[in-house]
């Protein structure tokens, strides 16, 4: 069971997160989009949506520090663990919570401005409840974890953190998180689903963040499409639909 | 000196009735889709009003086009591209729905089910966003006719600086239809504010569009667009705009909202630019430079260095021979009528307009005196200051000079050609009073009141010039219908595109009218009786007929075309379009 979960599942995850991304992004380029509901509702939108996807880059800043940088190389760098953790904590709380309270206000704002709420596919419901959940239990192994202590001082950079990078390089130690508490093991558990579902919700706009906006022209010129087989318009017919003959 | 094409539109303001024909068919071609029920790619405004969406063009509030920084460069008005990625998660003035209106139904289940009853029933609006039951209290064109306009017209911010006068006489106050679509401007800001590089401009035509697959819904080129013409699809999550129609530009012919135009107000032709000069045009210091500044962009496509420089730049014969053509160039760059809307927004728009006269004559009209005398004209003109300050306000940054001239020439217009109506001796001096021979007032003349449809609109595809064979309402004598010849010289599109057929063009396929330009062959020999009627048919079996040929090798000597005799270039569009003809 244990190598299920913590080796079997994680690659299946994986691999449906690359795979479905390189899937999604040939036939389903039109649907690469978040669908903003901007239109709709301004006001709560304004304050929620940065402060959560701000929010959410600290995060993921945080993350990466923790899970990829092994501690012997902070601990070469001389950091002690001590001042490791309040590092970590000073900038992860600040993020975490405002990536909650963001996440509160987006929540609160679809379910009561009706436009919003009935723009809403159930397949936003489920990704919603999903990283919420991960969300919460990171904030909660933050807390209860690392500031309170609750149930025990856990030390991740022992244990979760060289799990998730072995599985990168295809040999990932399962009783690593068998030893972890139970918050861990759900949070990461979920967010393995979280990523398996990943391309196939809106969160694919994480990657199209515009970076090339910085170094093209401003004003785009091209040609009118010649690709062969193209009719009139813009882009290649969908497969299957090519002019024929 | 580099040599862009760009297809441009002039609308002539005085002879639009304001029946919103143009913006029904638009939207049954492009936006009759769930998600787009707000949208109008084409609208048309009563003004003074508000427009759509409500007060567009206060860009202090809405922060659209460029501004010019004090070190000379131009800046988006919404700010810088840093500025722009930090607020791509929620855009910090993006019109809401309410703006442009909520689009609603109505309940007509009610009516239809109602049982024999003593009151009528009532259909009851439903909002198209929420489903719910709604009130209509506002819509893309609410203050229609200047309905309502002692309430919302005060607020136009066009008014700015007169809004006074305009108040204290509002009783007798002026009115006219502005119909607008995308400007297809040549420094366009949607393009620039786009974080995804999705929004591009088209270097053979200048149509600018938005590469849906490249779209990632950010919404900076709604914010970005100063006209307000980028809408945002809530379905699809995607940006949409006006196409200026391109499916129907690259088979020849003109657009959806010019073709329906009741008024035959619209003319659509090309205009040739320098790509190189745009930007500084673009950077001039003072507002009221930026008009002659943009025409100074323009090519003069008579002349031969430009002939040359354009043919370098790989723009086709028969585009230089339809830029010479082009009724567009005329208005604008000949007899100078044209002018273009908001040139203080600094993207360089190239859908422009003839000011209406209208107001002036509507007030000489008025108060009894003969409105078609230049004299009474040119003094109405410099008295009714409110007019043509408010044309200034829309047309020219402020400056009410070039709206003056324009004026003068169309009232100069007006009494001469009323001469010549009468059989009285025209009058030279007349056209002289405002710089032009008598020879350009009379052309000028045919071009705004009695062009045909091929004069309207000179779109060089491979047969442009046979255009006007398929607009629906004749154009052409009816009668001619009846000849021979032309009944067996079915048209260059095939069957349906001749003089007399009766196949509508409007309702064509676009990829239908194209697969018939492109195919080598007219079909079966260029007879009609050889297509199969696809509304006609039964499903059963395949009628001789019923594809086109479509063998590869053919040469372009088969298409015996008049248009063809241009050259065997078709538009650089097609070159390696997979009809394998054009080479
Ligand atoms: S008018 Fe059209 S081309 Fe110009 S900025 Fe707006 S959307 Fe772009
Ligand atoms: S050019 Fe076409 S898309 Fe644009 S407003 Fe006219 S009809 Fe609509
Ligand atoms: S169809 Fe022509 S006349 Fe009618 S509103 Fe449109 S532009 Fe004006």
């Amino acid at each position: 069971m244990s190598t299920f979960l913590w080796v079997i599942f994680p690659y299946i995850c994986l691999a449906i997160f690359v795979v479905g991304h390189v899937w999604r992004y040939q036939y389903d380029k039109f649907g690469w989009t978040t669908r903003s509901s901007q239109l709709y509702e301004s006001k709560l939108l304004r304050i929620g949506s940065p402060l959560f996807h701000f929010g959410m880059l600290g995060v993921v800043a945080g993350h990466f520090l923790g899970l990829v940088i092994p501690q012997s190389l902070t601990d070469r760098l001389g950091l002690s663990h001590e001042a490791y953790h309040i590092i970590a904590l000073a900038g992860g709380i600040p993020a975490g919570i405002a990536a909650v309270v963001g996440l509160a206000i987006l929540v609160y704002r679809r379910r009561t401005v009706g436009p919003v709420f009935s723009a809403t596919t159930v397949n936003d419901k489920v990704m919603y409840a999903v990283l919420a959940l991960v969300i919460f239990l990171g904030m909660w192994n933050t807390i209860a974890g690392s500031l309170l202590t609750i149930g025990g001082e856990y030390n991740y950079r022992d244990g979760v953190s060289p799990w998730f990078r072995q599985i990168f390089w295809f040999q990932p130690d399962a009783s690593l998180m068998e030893g972890a508490p139970l918050g861990f093991q759900l949070h990461a558990f979920l967010a393995f689903v979280l990523f398996a579902m990943w391309p196939f919700t809106r969160l694919v706009h994480v990657f199209s963040a515009p970076i090339g906006y910085f170094t093209r022209p401003y004003i785009v010129y091209r040609s009118r499409d010649s690709r062969p087989g193209a009719a009139t318009g813009t882009r290649a017919p969908k497969r299957g639909w090519e002019k024929v003959g | 000196m580099r040599v862009m094409a760009q297809m441009a539109m002039v609308m002539n303001l005085d002879k639009c009735i304001g029946c919103h024909t143009c913006s029904v068919t638009c939207k049954q071609a492009w936006t009759n889709r769930s998600g787009m029920e707000y949208v109008w790619f084409n609208n048309v405004e009563t003004r003074p009003g508000l427009g759509y969406p409500r007060s567009y063009e206060d860009q202090e509030e809405w922060k659209g086009g460029w501004v010019r920084t004090p070190a000379g460069r131009l800046k988006l008005r919404s700010g810088g591209r840093l500025n722009r990625l930090l607020n791509i998660f929620s855009n910090p003035k993006m019109p809401s729905i309410q703006d442009y209106y909520e689009p609603w139904t109505y309940d007509y289940e009610t009516l239809l089910n109602a049982p024999a009853q003593e009151n009528f029933p009532v259909a009851v609006p439903h909002s198209l966003i929420s489903g719910k039951q709604m009130n209509v209290e506002w819509s893309a064109n609410w203050d229609d006719d200047l309905g309502g306009s002692r309430q919302h017209a005060a607020k136009d911010p066009m008014l700015k600086g007169i809004e006074d006068k305009v108040k204290m006489e509002f009783d007798e106050t002026f009115m006219f239809y502005l119909p607008r679509i995308c400007e297809h401007c040549l420094n366009p800001s949607c393009a620039a504010a786009c974080p995804s590089g999705a929004i591009y401009k088209r270097e053979e035509d200048g149509i600018v569009l938005v590469d849906q697959d490249k779209c990632r819904g950010w919404r900076m080129c709604v914010t970005g667009c100063p006209y307000k013409k980028v809408y945002f699809n809530h379905k699809t999550g995607k940006a949409e705009k006006c196409t200026f129609c391109y499916p129907r530009i690259e088979v020849g012919i003109p657009t959806v909202c010019a073709e329906t135009c009741v008024g035959r107000l619209r003319y659509i032709g090309l205009m040739l630019y320098d790509a190189d000069k745009v930007l500084d045009a673009a950077s001039v210091e003072d507002d009221h430079d930026l008009y002659e500044a943009q025409r100074a962009v323009f090519l003069d496509p008579h002349d031969p260095v430009v002939q040359r420089e354009a043919e370098a730049a790989g723009i086709p014969g028969d585009w230089i021979e339809a830029a010479k053509k082009s009724p567009v160039w005329k208005l604008i760059s000949e007899y100078k009528v044209a002018l273009p809307l908001h040139p203080e927004y600094r993207t360089m728009p190239m859908v422009w307009y003839i000011p209406p006269l209208s107001p002036v004559v509507d007030v000489i009209k008025d108060t009894g005196y003969d409105a078609e005398d230049h004299g009474n004209l040119f003094a109405a003109i410099d008295a009714l200051r409110i007019p043509v300050e408010y044309l200034a306000n829309l047309f020219t940054a402020g400056d009410p000079a070039p709206v003056d001239l324009v004026l003068r020439k169309l009232a100069a217009m007006r009494s001469y050609m009323r001469d010549i109506n009468l059989g009285r001796d025209p009058q030279a001096h007349i056209p002289e009073a405002v710089g032009m021979t008598e020879e350009q007032m009379y052309e000028m003349f045919r071009l705004l009141a009695i062009a045909k449809y091929d004069e309207r609109y000179v779109i060089p595809s491979a047969h442009g010039e046979e255009a006007h064979a398929l607009e629906e309402t004749a154009t052409d004598c009816p009668v001619s219908d009846y000849d021979d010849e032309l009944m067996e010289l079915s048209g260059p599109f095939g069957e349906g595109s001749g003089r007399g057929s009766a196949t509508p063009v409007a309702v064509e396929n676009f990829r239908m009218l194209q697969t018939r330009q492109t195919s080598d062959t007219l079909v079966a020999g260029g007879a009609k009786r050889g297509r199969v009627n696809l509304l006609n048919w039964d499903g059963k079996g395949v009628p001789a007929g019923m594809f086109p040929d479509s063998e590869k090798d053919a040469s372009v000597a088969t298409v015996d075309g008049p248009a063809q005799l241009d050259g065997p270039h078709a538009r650089p569009d097609n070159t390696a379009g997979s009809d394998g003809k054009v080479t």
